[in-house]
């Protein structure tokens, strides 16, 4: 079941966890909601972040930096510069119809209780007690020894993956001459 | 080092995944910029690789760690790819609301 959490004997970690779960979610909820393209990205950002914080909170440093590296730096900045070019104004999005809206928010309601309901009733397959075995698991030096033995294959693939979507990427965005 | 999963718990992990999950959701099918529309898929994809880092924690395991940096990998190229489709669009339609993007409708 839900523990609710004792306020009043919380300590700090839960107290950090409390405040970035609340801050990713509201700046998620606002990412989508607001009207400027301009501030979706702003907001997505702040997003982004709070969500390496939860990284360097369970201590994966190296998600938390390629998190940060990966999405703050990369693929925001791609949005970001998308939005500038397009130069969108607020001002011609047209609402979806009312319906449609309205669906999506019960659907959003229906989603959350569901999967909510999923997991409160699901039982852990360890109980409880989370005993640290002692060795280490999730250092770089432990992550880049797996990453380059047992998954040295997807390894090479995803440079390869990388490599196809910036051509890919070039070809779409070129403009295409007239033909005559 | 004590493990922080003590002091949280794997569930409250799990309600705030779902919830950006729904949060994800909600945008695709409530916005109609497309632009939005890709920003909602990346908080799902955040959701899921929040949830892989705090599970691969809980099992004390590395190799959850190694799949959300193949989904990262793999996120950065669908939005190079998609963003680029979105630019080509834009010049052909001068615009980029989902709504009109129907010329394959019968």
């Amino acid at each position: 079941m839900i523990q609710i959490p004792d306020l009043a004997n919380a300590n700090s970690i839960q107290i950090l966890f409390s405040v970035l779960s609340i801050f990713t979610l509201a700046t998620a909820f606002l990412a989508i909601y607001s009207k400027k393209p301009m501030h979706n990205a702003i907001y997505l950002v702040l997003c982004f972040t709070s969500i390496s914080g939860h990284y360097l909170l369970l201590n994966a440093q190296f998600l938390a930096f390629a998190n940060l590296i990966v999405y703050v730096g990369a693929i925001m900045i791609l949005m970001l510069f998308t939005i500038m070019l397009m130069n969108l104004n607020n001002e011609d999005e047209v609402h979806k119809p009312r319906v449609t809206r309205l669906g999506a928010i019960v659907l959003f309601c229906l989603m959350c209780v569901v999967l909510i309901a999923i997991f409160v009733n699901s039982k852990p397959i360890a109980d409880g007690s989370y005993e640290l075995t002692g060795d280490d698991y999730q250092s770089i030096n432990v992550l880049g020894k797996l990453l380059l033995n047992e998954y040295m294959v997807p390894f090479e693939f995803a440079s390869v993956l990388l490599l196809v979507a910036m051509i890919g990427a070039v070809l779409l965005s070129k403009k295409e001459k007239l033909e005559k | 080092m004590d493990n922080i999963l003590n002091q949280i718990g794997i569930e409250n992990y799990i309600f705030l995944s779902v919830i950006l999950f729904c949060i994800g959701v909600f945008g695709v099918l409530y916005r109609r910029n497309a632009i939005v529309v890709f920003m909602s898929i990346e908080i799902m994809l955040n959701a899921i690789n929040l949830l892989f880092a705090a599970f691969s924690t809980y099992h004390q395991d590395a190799q959850g760690q190694i799949f959300v940096f193949f989904s990262m990998a793999v996120a950065a190229a669908e939005v190079a790819v998609g963003l680029a489709i979105l630019v080509s669009i834009f010049r052909n339609m001068h615009t980029i609301d989902v709504s009109n993007l129907k010329n394959l409708k019968g």
